[in-house]
């Protein structure tokens, strides 16, 4: 894919694009460094006990979704790798929107996602809104979805972003 | 089968207008990295305080998002216990925590029910605050036991509706 233009957008609703997988498993050290980070005491990811009888087995913080996909800072050989929510910037180069803000997300949790597991995920546009004008600018929302999915593929997770893409007011719109 | 020894708030023992129990912490320029680097978040903003004054224009590095919904998750189990199973969180980001900060995270109880497939869950508006004034705010719904033999974690396909 690349920039999605304005008739691009009604064949691209509810389409799957840029499926990824992670770049590695699921890990416990990951599990351990998150909480460490937070001061999450959770039983559930320091007692295996515990995590038997409670999810039959360990799991991952369900928050922790995405940090499975946060590509290494370095890696051999590797192009660049594509924009985390490339969609988005998809819309605002077709769109010929150059600023853009996140207005919200919503993450939504699913089966458990434990150490082992191959992640994969991909972007799904749900809805591009017709011209609205907004005191950042004039644009349009649209709204992404992230799935994830396991090596089963059973959906783990739902991430969905609103985007309000614009150009500044004074800059072609009509400020309000 | 129960886990031994671990608390777990049941769905009945939850009503409206509940709190959470509240929790502060003092945010350092570690709070800040740790919490970037285990959300393998790279980008300089939330490491290099050359960067975020000079180049983002902000006083400081600042805690990124991820890490903050890292956060809430541990703010809403503190209270549930580990049979408290996260359905959904909605956040909605207006201003940035930084070092030197004490952030507040406080927490009531909006709406309860059952639904049809006999799980019941709990509604929670979240905060995070610095000096009272809101940085991040959440939305939570999280499931909870109806009664001390219930799991939600044993639920799956149809019997999941988060």
């Amino acid at each position: 894919m690349s920039a999605i233009g304005a008739e691009d957008i009604e064949g691209l609703i509810g389409v799957a694009l840029y499926p990824e997988e992670g770049e590695f498993p699921v890990e416990q050290g990951y599990v351990w460094t998150s909480c460490a980070s937070v001061e999450n005491g959770n039983p559930l990811f320091w007692d295996p006990e515990v995590a038997e009888v409670v999810t039959g087995g360990p799991i991952a913080p369900p928050t922790m979704v995405s940090v499975w996909f946060r590509p290494h800072h370095w890696a051999p050989a590797r192009e660049t790798p594509g924009l985390p929510l490339q969609v988005h910037f998809d819309l605002k180069e077709g769109l010929g929107l150059p600023e853009a803000v996140m207005s919200d997300n919503t993450i939504v949790f699913h089966e458990p996602v434990r150490p082992g597991d191959r992640l994969s995920t991909r972007q799904i546009l749900r809805s591009v809104s017709g011209e609205k004008t907004t005191r950042l600018g004039t644009g349009r929302f649209w709204v992404i979805d992230v799935e994830y999915t396991n090596q089963r593929d059973q959906l783990v997770a739902v991430e969905s972003y609103t985007g309000f893409g614009y150009r500044r007011a004074g800059s072609g719109g009509d400020p309000s | 089968m129960s886990a031994p020894n671990v608390p777990r708030l049941l769905h009945p023992e939850v009503a409206v207008g509940d709190d959470l129990p509240e929790l502060a912490y003092p945010v350092t320029a570690t709070t800040v990295v740790l919490g970037a680097l285990a959300t393998r978040d790279w980008r300089p903003m939330h490491h290099d305080k050359d960067f975020a004054v000079n180049r983002n224009g902000t006083r400081d590095i600042f805690l990124n998002t991820p890490n903050q919904a890292a956060w809430f998750e541990r703010f809403v189990t503190d209270w549930t216990g580990p049979y408290g199973r996260l359905q959904r969180m909605t956040f909605r980001m207006l201003g940035s925590i930084f070092p030197g900060d004490t952030m507040v995270f406080r927490g009531v109880v909006t709406d309860t029910g059952v639904d049809p497939t006999g799980c019941g869950w709990v509604s929670v508006d979240i905060s995070v605050s610095v000096d009272d004034d809101p940085k991040t705010t959440c939305q939570a719904r999280v499931a909870l036991p109806v009664d001390d033999r219930d799991n939600p974690w044993t639920r799956t396909g149809p019997a999941w509706q988060p």
